[in-house]
């Protein structure tokens, strides 16, 4: 298993160097010349070929590339201009409260969807079947920053149940129940669409599964129904259901943009979309790259998940 | 099921793709609801609106069923009617160009991968791979930071990121289809590979294409609203249903029809789109109508037409009368076997033989009410087990025999043994599920039953999963499962087909030992008459689904009455008889257009 882990994460170095030549290349696709914009009307050729040499950008592509990655190495992900403070620190920050966000959003989706999934297989045309599918189609087709602003519309300001905004109160909040309150909203929100692509999922999984020979064989031998379901028919489906669940965290990684814009979730895709309509570049680069850097290691724990369930990916 | 008799199609006239997709009330209802919203928002210009840009402070958010105003005002006192009508249009101009977009450059990609394979194939999919590693949204969000807020550049970045489903997609059916006759033909008629690529790969692959974009189509309109949403696509003046939302976001709490509005025509919109996604897709995937996909229930459905004797006093072991299955195909039932009849004693062996579809594995299964898929139902007849009618058995009755007193053993191992589970555990598990020993207690059975099935070194073996093992030793493990309870019968379908002929030779006689030893009935079910010979008192000849000869092994192999019985017999071939095996044969064959 060790090796199997070695081996993953050795693969997923090149991932990640690709990801970041992406993002440099997609910095490149920045219209204009930054010194002429930096300097404005001072943009004399003698000014921009001095600042063009004092940031490196009348070096070749690659090396400015290697020099580029050869700071973030160094935790050095640059400077935002607008917020006068180091990228990483600021991304680090942010990240924390998505994490929060999205990692809640992941654990309902993936349970719910699961078990909606598996009692829609097996109720395959019943009724359960057809509100399972019923709600999955609303979930799917159901813009996530439209539901946010329905359930803030319902919950916060017709019901007064929960808080429509924040990660925590402003007067004297800050503890874990506060932070749980303020939670239920947006994750729920999150989670709603990802639930809908897991028991969509699931359910085609656990389908293609129970026809199976080896199902069959469970069924000779005489065990219960709730056995060859949950144990052999699920426990095979799971191996397929769990590379879902890794893209499923992109998702609630990406999907974290609008909720957080809507409930003012003080996190990375808030951060994004100011730091875009505010040309924040470098914040952008940064966000987008550690964002994208913990996507591929929640991916290559599924696989490692994935490979624990089934014997036959170790070798 | 190795071989399932195949039924000729009912004749009946085959419907369109078109009336199929109208017989899906949901399909047709996203259809037309679709159609509604495009032809509405195509008609803006010539429908009585007010002008959607024209504000009117005064009369800002008025709410809906004003006069004048069906949807009532937006912050500016813009009708939002209107505005609706025209952002709908931009909102589906945007996402279907971006799924345009995204199927021309990604099919592209997947066709030169596809075709050209080697460095191009790899450098183009590491490529799709990278864009792939993305959390999805946040890529387009890089690129929308990149080129500047705006709805083109939204409409860029969104179709960017949708490039890797086509661009994988296109490629795996273009390399399925690259190798085929057709290509080779038109590759050695000298036609240029960007020829081939347009006109011979291209026609193929657009079933495909058309698929896909049906299924993202949805989902791009959802992030380009979602785009504007934030602010970051469509700017001032224009706009379209996800910029109004992102507007009308301010004065949710004074004025939520505002946000509602919009927001709800977006979700209509996609909910639509993918309504038509999926019954399109339905009615393009023939499995689902067939019933292949419906999911195998416990038990066989019963649906017996006659009503046989619950009890049969002084019967053997085993006793099948008048036994007929069919498959339940959307409605209608094809007969798969019918009037299936035999009798098998204790310390008895009945072969079974037919050819593959003759019907043989049903009606192994339906013993056992394991027909699985496509639906089976057992149409009449009766199946007795010391002499009680197991058909008319409440289910829970009747998966309590099974593996109890009538075990199987199935054709190929390796897919007939769960993958995930050791070996070991699957036996244990077989005694668990009638004899609660405690889990130590089985696994220490499990173990001598290996031992007794000839698996040397039982004991660490039973850590081993199955695609660690042998064919032969899967089968023996297959083999002990079946005699996990002490079963009085054992049905074995086509129990050596897949191994090859010394381990065949040792899994017989394996069986047959077993038999003796344990006094077992055993139904061994072949499509090899020197199998029969070998291990069998009595057989019985399948064809078409009905027995067409049974009786003793010798007496069969002596005086065959029937023609069919009379080939099976010369296809086995004896040692050292050459090219006289095919003159013996031929004159046999004669319908078969020899």
């Amino acid at each position: 298993m060790t090796a199997y882990i070695g081996k993953r994460l050795l693969a997923a170095i090149p991932v990640i160097l690709g990801l970041s030549v992406i993002v440099f290349l997609v910095m490149k696709l920045i219209p204009g010349d930054p010194a002429q914009a930096l300097l404005g009307s001072y943009a004399t050729p003698d000014n921009v070929a001095r600042i063009n040499s004092a940031l490196g950008l009348d070096r070749s592509w690659p090396e400015q590339y290697v020099i580029w990655i050869g700071n973030l190495f160094h935790g050095d992900f640059g400077r935002s201009y607008i917020l006068n403070r180091p990228v990483l620190d600021e991304v680090l920050e942010r990240f924390g409260a998505t994490l929060i966000l999205a990692g809640a959003s992941l654990v309902i989706c993936s349970v719910l969807g699961i078990l909606a999934g598996i009692v829609s297989a097996v109720r395959q045309f019943g009724w359960t079947d057809r509100i399972v599918t019923f709600f999955v189609l609303i979930g799917i087709s159901m813009p996530a920053f439209f539901l946010g602003l329905v359930f803030i519309l319902f919950f916060a300001v017709q019901w007064k149940m929960l808080p429509a905004s924040g990660m925590y109160a402003v007067y004297g909040g800050g503890d874990l129940p506060d932070l749980l309150r303020h939670l239920i909203l947006p994750a729920a929100t999150l989670a709603i669409v990802a639930t809908g692509v897991v028991a969509r999922l699931t359910r085609a999984a656990m389908l293609e599964v129970l026809r199976q020979d080896f199902i069959r064989t469970a069924r000779a031998k005489g065990l219960s129904e709730n056995k060859v379901i949950y144990r052999h028919a699920f426990r095979a489906a799971l191996v397929s259901i769990i590379p879902v669940l890794g893209i499923q965290a992109g998702f609630v990684l990406g999907g974290a943009v609008y909720i957080e814009t809507v409930f003012q979730w003080p996190g990375l895709g808030q951060m994004l979309v100011k730091a875009v309509s505010t040309r924040d570049l470098l914040l952008v680069q940064g966000g987008v790259l550690i964002a994208a850097t913990v996507y591929v290691l929640v991916n290559l724990l599924a696989d490692v998940a994935q490979a624990m369930l089934d014997p036959r990916l170790k070798a | 099921m190795t071989d399932m008799a195949v039924p000729p199609p009912p004749a009946r006239k085959r419907r369109s793709n078109w009336q199929l997709l109208m017989a899906n009330r949901l399909a047709a209802a996203g259809l037309f609801l679709f159609g509604f919203i495009v032809v509405v928002a195509l008609l803006a210009p010539l429908l009585p609106l007010p002008n959607p840009d024209i504000t009117d402070q005064p009369n800002r958010l008025l709410p809906p069923l004003s006069a004048g105003h069906l949807f009532g005002t937006d912050h500016l006192g813009r009708d939002i009617l209107s505005r609706l009508i025209w952002g709908t249009q931009v909102s589906l101009l945007v996402g279907i160009s971006a799924t345009a977009l995204a199927a021309l450059f990604g099919s592209l990609i997947g066709l030169v991968a596809g075709y050209a394979r080697g460095a191009t194939d790899s450098v183009l999919m590491r490529f799709v791979d990278m864009l792939m590693a993305f959390p999805y949204i946040l890529l387009a969000i890089a690129i929308v930071a990149a080129l500047g807020p705006g709805l083109l550049n939204a409409l860029y970045a969104i179709a960017i990121v949708n490039i890797p489903f086509f661009a994988r997609n296109i490629r795996g059916v273009t390399v399925s289809i690259r190798n085929r006759e057709f290509v080779d033909a038109a590759r050695l008629s000298g036609k240029s590979h960007a020829a081939i690529l347009f006109t011979e790969v291209l026609p193929n692959v657009l079933p495909v294409i058309v698929i896909t974009m049906s299924t993202t189509i949805g989902w791009m309109i959802l992030e380009t609203a979602g785009l504007s949403f934030l602010g970051l696509g469509a700017q001032p003046p224009t706009s379209d249903l996800g910029s109004m939302l992102g507007q009308a976001r301010a004065q949710l709490f004074t004025a939520p029809h505002a946000s509602i509005i919009p927001g709800t025509m977006i979700f209509i919109l996609v909910m639509s789109i993918n309504l038509l996604g999926d019954g399109i897709r339905d009615v393009l995937d023939p499995r689902l109508r067939s019933g292949a996909l419906d999911r195998p229930m416990p038990v066989t459905r019963i649906a017996r037409g006659d009503t046989p004797a619950p009890v049969l006093p002084d019967a053997p072991a085993l006793v099948v009368e008048n036994l007929a299955t069919g498959f339940d195909a959307g409605g209608t039932i094809h007969s798969a076997v019918r009037d299936i009849s035999f009798r098998l004693g204790k310390g008895e062996c009945l072969g079974l033989i037919g050819e593959s579809g003759s019907g043989k594995s049903v009606t192994a299964l339906s013993l056992m009410g394991l027909v699985a898929s496509p639906p089976g139902v057992i149409t009449s007849g009766a199946v007795y087990i010391d002499g009680t009618d197991v058909l008319a058995l409440r289910e829970q009755e009747l998966i309590g025999l099974r593996g109890a007193r009538v075990a199987y053993v199935f054709q190929d191992p390796l897919t007939t043994l769960h993958p995930l589970f050791a070996v070991g555990e699957q036996v244990a598990e077989a005694i668990l599920a009638h004899d609660p020993v405690g889990r130590q207690a089985a696994h220490a059975r499990a173990v001598a039953l290996m031992e007794t099935v000839g698996i040397r070194d039982a004991a660490s073996r039973a850590g081993a999963y199955p695609h660690e093992l042998s064919g032969g030793q899967r089968q023996r493990i297959g083999i002990a499962m079946a005699l996990a309870n002490d079963p009085d019968i054992i049905i074995a379908d086509e129990p050596t087909t897949a191994l090859d002929v010394t381990v065949q030779a040792r899994i017989l006689e394996l069986l047959h030992d077993l038999r003796r030893e344990r006094g077992l009935a055993l139904l061994l079910i072949t499509h090899d008459f020197g199998v029969v010979a070998q291990v069998c008192d009595r057989v019985a000849v399948m064809k078409d689904g009905a027995i067409v000869e049974q009786g003793e092994t010798r007496a069969i192999l002596r005086a065959p009455r029937h023609d069919y019985t009379k080939r099976l017999i010369a296809c086995v071939p004896e040692l050292g008889e050459g090219h006289g095996f095919l003159d013996r044969v031929r004159p046999l064959f004669q319908e078969a257009g020899a």
